[in-house]
């Protein structure tokens, strides 16, 4: 996978290092802003309220 | 033999590549979140200070009084907390509502119980670890700690009667007088929950305490609960 990357990456070497370098930062962002952000409501150690129900992650603001 | 040597050499970079998911994902745990929760965090303070430097909007005529908790739109900062047990410097923005969004940027209020200092029960909810994890030390606070709450025009000073750890659902502990349902409130309480234990979630770990002490905010003097 990585190889077929590096195969496709255009130019000499130098310039290959920085798009790697660059799609790397791209997918840590990525991953940083969205991906893991999404999956916080299913930590535990994000549930800090009391709530009627178990079953709902996040309770809603009642009044 | 070199459809295997591709197999393995796929295999070997999949598990690599799964590796060094997980540990980002520590990473951003542990301290990505912490990062953007305090930046969050001091910039809704700020924003608080900056509101209250500039003289209160006056209400329209016969527009209705926001004495009700629920007047406060979701997310708006409404105070500030000091618990001076948590360390000298510990101040967090009260915000409205108790969502992860709420809890990104400070404390996170309770919506449907009272405001800082009104009689009844004014409940709030923190993070103890990651995102900030302003309650980490919650467990250090003990009986007699001051726990002190700035708004516009007050500063509240409520003293920790106790602390309990309860299941998630005990929503009790956000009543008016918990441990009395039904009961109408004559005293201005505090409630404050986190997870317990700290990396877990089975439980609620809740403080107690009750107003002592209501002194007007003037400039930026500290409250008698706060100076020296």
């Amino acid at each position: 996978m990585y190889a077929w990357i590096w195969r496709h990456l255009p130019g000499p070497v130098p310039v290959r290092v920085l798009i790697a370098l660059l799609l790397l930062v791209a997918v840590v962002a990525l991953l940083f802003t969205v991906v893991f952000p999404w999956l916080d409501p299913f930590l535990p150690f994000n549930k800090v309220t009391v709530t009627a129900s178990m079953a709902r992650l996040v309770p809603v603001p009642v009044g | 033999m070199s459809g295997l040597r591709v197999a393995v050499r796929s295999l070997g970079e999949v598990l690599i590549t799964l590796g060094a998911l997980i540990l980002l994902y520590v990473v951003y745990q542990l301290f990505w979140t912490n990062v953007t929760a305090d930046q969050a965090t001091n910039a809704t303070a700020t924003q608080l200070r900056q509101e209250w430097s500039r003289p209160p909007v006056p209400a329209r005529p016969g527009a209705p009084t926001p004495a009700a908790s629920a007047a406060v739109p979701s997310g708006d900062a409404m105070a500030l907390m000091y618990i001076p047990r948590l360390g000298k410097d510990w101040v967090e923005p009260v915000v409205q509502g108790v969502a992860l969004s709420d809890l990104a940027r400070g404390i996170g209020h309770y919506p449907s119980t009272a405001l800082p200092g009104q009689v009844g029960n004014f409940a709030v909810a923190g993070h103890r670890a990651t995102h900030g994890q302003p309650l980490a030390y919650i467990d250090q606070i003990r009986d007699g700690d001051l726990v002190v709450v700035e708004t516009r025009t007050e500063w509240f000073t409520y003293v920790v009667d106790r602390h309990l750890i309860v299941a998630p659902t005990d929503t009790w502990v956000l009543d008016p007088v918990p441990g009395k349902p039904g009961a109408t409130p004559t005293a201005s309480l505090i409630t404050i929950t986190s997870c317990n234990p700290r990396w877990a979630s089975y439980q609620r770990w809740i403080i107690f305490g009750h107003l002592v002490s209501t002194t007007p905010r003037v400039g930026d003097t500290l409250p008698p609960s706060l100076a020296g």
